[in-house]
């Protein structure tokens, strides 16, 4: 049972600096798998410079990896042919942040929907085709008479995100790799936008990428998540049971400075310590880790399972056994997790 | 729309002296013989009068007649070579900033070498090299062969800007191939800086074959402005004191260049909004 | 910040250091002005944080620059009074007014971190606002007091000597707030100072932020979106919709029972990270500034709407001393 989209041990470097000497590493030796049977809606959490938007390019082919493989069905990504790639855009779709660049200023919003269908033949009449968009935009929550027709620069920035979600949905994918989709959008509307993409994933049976800085969103959305931090995973598991009793010092950190809507100001007080030093070697949080040991500058910890359904990348928990390269995703999908009640933190 | 050609003076300028030049030609074809454009149709170095608005010069050229032939020829030069530049450019500078890699690499170098070289010089060579005196048609070619370059470059610096936005990422999503993604999401949006591109282009070529022309090198027995021009030089007209030789050429040629100059301003302003003065 | 819920810090009876009454802001647009900030009238006592809250296209953002009076044509002030302490601010002359902002009335504008001046080192910077105001010090007084400024906001000292692009982006914001201070101003008015930045480094920025407040024992108002972002720090929150100051009233009461259906619906919109629950939004959208809907702005949207709010915009009415509602039902 082959794997339908798989990152196996792919480091993606980029050039910068005035000659092009400086490398920034985006995203380090990292392997992932998404199942093709089982759909589920992942979170992907990080900030900025963690990789997370890297990843969601690695995926969709849009960057080729700098070492490493990125598979579809079992076939090199970057090897496919006309028909191979085709197929590629059949199963795996996106939907980016910006509800404003998406589109071509030159043409009205039916554009983006009419051309999958018309590339992909997805109708056999125009039509046909007509109804399948219909359909795709009453499943986003919009009304076609009030968005076929119209130019981006009429409507709004949720409107448009949403006509984005359609269009996604029209190819009818396995996968959506969902890049911080409601970032730019109204605090009232996210909620709105999430919840049609949620539905999605419920009813079709679509798997969900969804990558995000926003944990709250992420939690609410989500079955299991992926911590990353700077280019590695910090942690992963069942989006509960890592959301409430979080294991790596960096979820904690990330957790505890999330300003709550509750009329109990627990923002808590202890400033965090350090900088970041991008030339250390060992564990990448260990300079501002308030458990920081003495291993955890000179060796970088793997992922070790500490439950069925999650794992933490950090020396405290080496007790644990440590997971074989690559196998992040079984964390990721184990059925255990929905009935098992949520340790104390 | 009316409103905003008020509001867009350059525009307005460009279209109304390209305008009076186009009537000018329109009702000169249908009106003036241009049998009379050639020697010996007329009593030689007369000023202007009724019979000879525009006067006659040394060999009896009727300068009205010799101004409404051949101001459609020098036009017709400009045209040609500056379609020809901005289209081949347009192919060049797509595919290299598309595509980047060796592609990008090629065209950008023969086009920055190329462009190193004066043009005015690389022109004369090929003019004198040409057997026989050169018809219009082949200054046009003359001229095309450098007016691509310059087009390219820009063009492909435009498109560069656009290659990284949202849509084409989208188009590539929708499973849009490359020479589609260029077609239909990149070139829509280039149309007014494309437009703007052969404006200054065919503005160019004309200059070019107005200086060609001025050395003696253009077509030898066509009235057209830059020979013209050759024969006040070379007759030295204005130590003569035969002031409308020079004059009627002269305004032609200015409100050509005039013409084409807030025609381009005018739509660089329309391409690049920010250039907008607002309402 | 403390524990317990907020000490009644912006309920003292001490004169209001700022008075908002009345502001009116319009736009012209090619088809008739649009009103951007709709009659708001708020006032905010010293020392005392105050979040204005609300979507996009709410004016909030317009709302902060027109105190300041650095609204630029098509904008103009159509009417309305603000008051810093005794001051009128719209009586005064440009050049008065000038030498008040940054002096009297300081801000940390949208996006500041990345208008940093990419050529000109921190320190320079903060000494040119200083030099601007007619701050007469001697070369090295300045100096030292830079980098007291500096220190104050948590900052290295050296980081003086950098320039904006050797800072990540929390160092940057908080070089914005040092620049803000540097006149001890009454009030601060900070648009979105964390918007681009991540939460951890969010969490250092507005401890900076609260602390400096305290110590020059100024009033801040806080415009932004993120609701969690309010209810840790502010002690009044104003929520505007539509241009309207729609529901004021202390944090914890907003929290816990909104009298405002938008408010309301808001805070129930907010995903939570105690419990997963529906994702619920709120229905609609937002309207257009040029294009509201008749009466209530709210009403398209709102569960409780009846006819009375189609055809009756409803007033700003004072609920206890520092609470107000612009609802038929509340």
């Amino acid at each position: 049972m082959t794997a339908l989209l798989e990152l196996r041990d792919v480091t993606k470097t980029f050039a910068g600096g005035v000659l092009g000497r400086e490398r920034k590493v985006a995203l380090e030796r990292f392997s992932f798998a998404i199942d093709s049977d089982r759909p589920r809606v992942t979170a992907v959490v990080g900030e900025s410079g963690s990789g997370k938007t890297t990843l969601a390019r690695l995926l969709l082919g849009l960057v080729p990896p700098s070492t490493g493989e990125v598979l579809f069905k079992g076939c090199d990504l970057h090897g496919l042919n006309a028909a191979g790639r085709q197929d590629f855009r059949h199963h795996v779709q996106a939907i980016f942040q910006d509800p404003y660049e998406v589109y071509n200023p030159f043409y009205r919003v039916d554009h983006v929907l009419t051309t999958p269908v018309r590339k992909f033949r997805l109708a056999a009449s125009k039509s046909a085709g007509h109804a399948l968009i219909e359909q795709a935009l009453h499943a986003v929550g919009l009304q076609p008479g009030e968005i076929l027709g119209r130019y981006p620069h009429q409507l709004s920035g949720g409107q448009r995100q949403r006509i984005m979600v359609a269009r996604a949905l029209l190819l009818r994918p396995r996968l959506i790799v969902a890049d911080e989709p409601v970032s730019m959008v109204d605090a009232s509307l996210r909620a709105t936008i999430l919840g049609s993409l949620r539905k999605l994933h419920e009813e079709l049976g679509i798997s969900i990428l969804y990558i995000t800085h926003d944990l709250a969103t992420a939690y609410q959305v989500a079955d299991s998540i992926l911590v990353l931090y700077r280019a590695t995973v910090a942690e992963a598991g069942d989006v509960e049971h890592v959301v409430q009793a979080p294991q790596h010092p960096y979820t904690q950190l990330l957790i505890g400075s999330i300003p709550r809507v509750s009329t109990l100001r627990d923002w808590a007080a202890e400033p965090v310590q350090g900088e970041r030093d991008s030339t250390a070697t060992g564990c990448r949080f260990a300079d501002r880790c308030p458990a920081a040991m003495p291993r955890c500058r000179t060796a970088s910890p793997p992922l070790f399972q500490t439950a069925p359904n999650r794992a933490a990348a950090c020396f405290l928990y080496d007790g644990a056994p440590a997971l074989p390269e690559g196998k992040v995703a079984t964390v990721l999908s184990a059925e255990t997790a929905r009935q098992a009640p949520v340790p104390a933190a | 729309m009316l409103g905003y050609i008020r509001r867009n003076a350059s525009l307005l300028i460009g279209v109304t002296l390209l305008g009076i030049l186009a009537i000018f030609m329109i009702v000169g074809a249908f009106t003036i013989d241009t049998d009379n454009a050639q020697p010996l149709s007329a009593p030689a170095l007369q000023p202007p009068s009724w019979d000879y608005p525009f006067g006659t010069d040394r060999q009896g050229r009727d300068l009205l007649a010799v101004m409404v032939a051949g101001t459609p020829l020098t036009l017709w030069v400009g045209f040609v070579a500056g379609i020809i530049g901005v289209g081949v450019g347009s192919v060049l500078a797509f595919t290299a900033a598309y595509y980047g890699g060796i592609a990008d690499t090629v065209i950008r170098s023969i086009a920055d070498i190329g462009l190193t070289i004066p043009g005015l010089l690389v022109l004369i060579i090929i003019a004198v090299s040409l057997k026989g005196s050169l018809t219009v048609n082949q200054m046009a070619i003359v001229v095309a062969s450098l007016a691509w370059l310059n087009p390219t470059r820009t063009i492909r610096s435009q498109v560069l800007t656009l290659r990284e936005r949202g849509y084409v990422e989208i188009a590539r999503l929708n499973g849009m191939s490359g020479p589609e993604i260029i077609l239909r999401e990149l070139m829509p949006n280039l149309l007014p800086y494309l437009s703007a591109t052969l404006v200054a282009s065919i503005s160019g070529a004309i200059l070019a074959a107005v200086g060609l022309e001025f050395l003696g090198l253009g077509p030898v027995d066509s009235p057209t402005l830059g020979m013209t021009l050759y024969w006040v030089q070379f007759n030295a007209a204005i130590i003569n004191g035969w002031w409308w030789w020079w004059t009627a050429p002269l305004v032609v040629i200015l409100m050509v260049f005039l013409g084409l100059f807030f025609l381009t301003v005018g739509l660089d302003e329309i391409a690049n909004p920010r250039l907008r003065r607002s309402a | 910040m403390s524990n317990a819920a907020p000490t009644p810090r912006g309920q003292s009876n001490a004169a209001p250091v700022l008075r908002v009454e009345g502001l009116r802001v319009a736009y012209d647009h090619a088809r008739g002005p649009v009103r951007a900030v709709d009659d708001v009238s708020f006032s905010l006592s010293p020392h005392e944080r105050f979040g204005l809250a609300g979507e996009s296209g709410s004016g909030k953002s317009t709302m902060a620059l027109s105190i300041l009076r650095m609204i630029k044509p098509p904008g103009r002030i159509e009417g309305g009074e603000v008051w810093l302490e005794d001051i009128e601010l719209s009586q005064l002359a440009p050049d008065a007014m000038r030498r008040l902002r940054l002096a009297g009335i300081a801000m940390v504008p949208q996006g500041s971190m990345n208008s940093l001046n990419p050529v000109v080192r921190i320190r320079d910077q903060i000494g040119d606002a200083l030099a601007d105001h007619g701050t007469k010090l001697s070369r090295r007084a300045l100096a030292a007091r830079v980098r007291d400024l500096l220190v104050d906001v948590g900052l290295p000292p050296e980081t003086g000597d950098k320039y904006q692009h050797e800072l990540s982006g929390g160092m940057k914001q908080r070089a914005c707030i040092a620049i803000a201070i540097c006149l001890r101003p009454k009030v601060i008015i900070a648009d979105e100072p964390t918007s681009a930045l991540d939460v951890v480094v969010q969490r250092q920025v507005m401890e900076t932020l609260g602390r400096v407040q305290a110590e020059l024992g100024a009033a801040v108002i806080l415009v932004g979106h993120d609701m969690g972002l309010m209810a840790q720090f502010v002690d009044r929150l104003g929520i505007m919709y539509a241009g309207r100051l729609v529901e004021v009233a202390p944090i914890g009461e907003i929290i816990t029972a909104p009298r405002h259906p938008y408010t309301r619906l808001l805070i129930e919109s907010l995903p939570s990270l105690e419990k997963k629950g529906g994702l619920r939004g709120i229905p609609g959208l937002a309207p257009l500034l040029r294009d509201l809907p008749s009466g209530c702005a709210f009403h398209p949207r709102c569960p409780r709407a009846e006819a009375r709010c189609r055809l009756e915009k409803p007033a700003v009415r004072p609920i206890g001393p520092d609470a107000t509602v612009a609802c038929h039902f509340a």
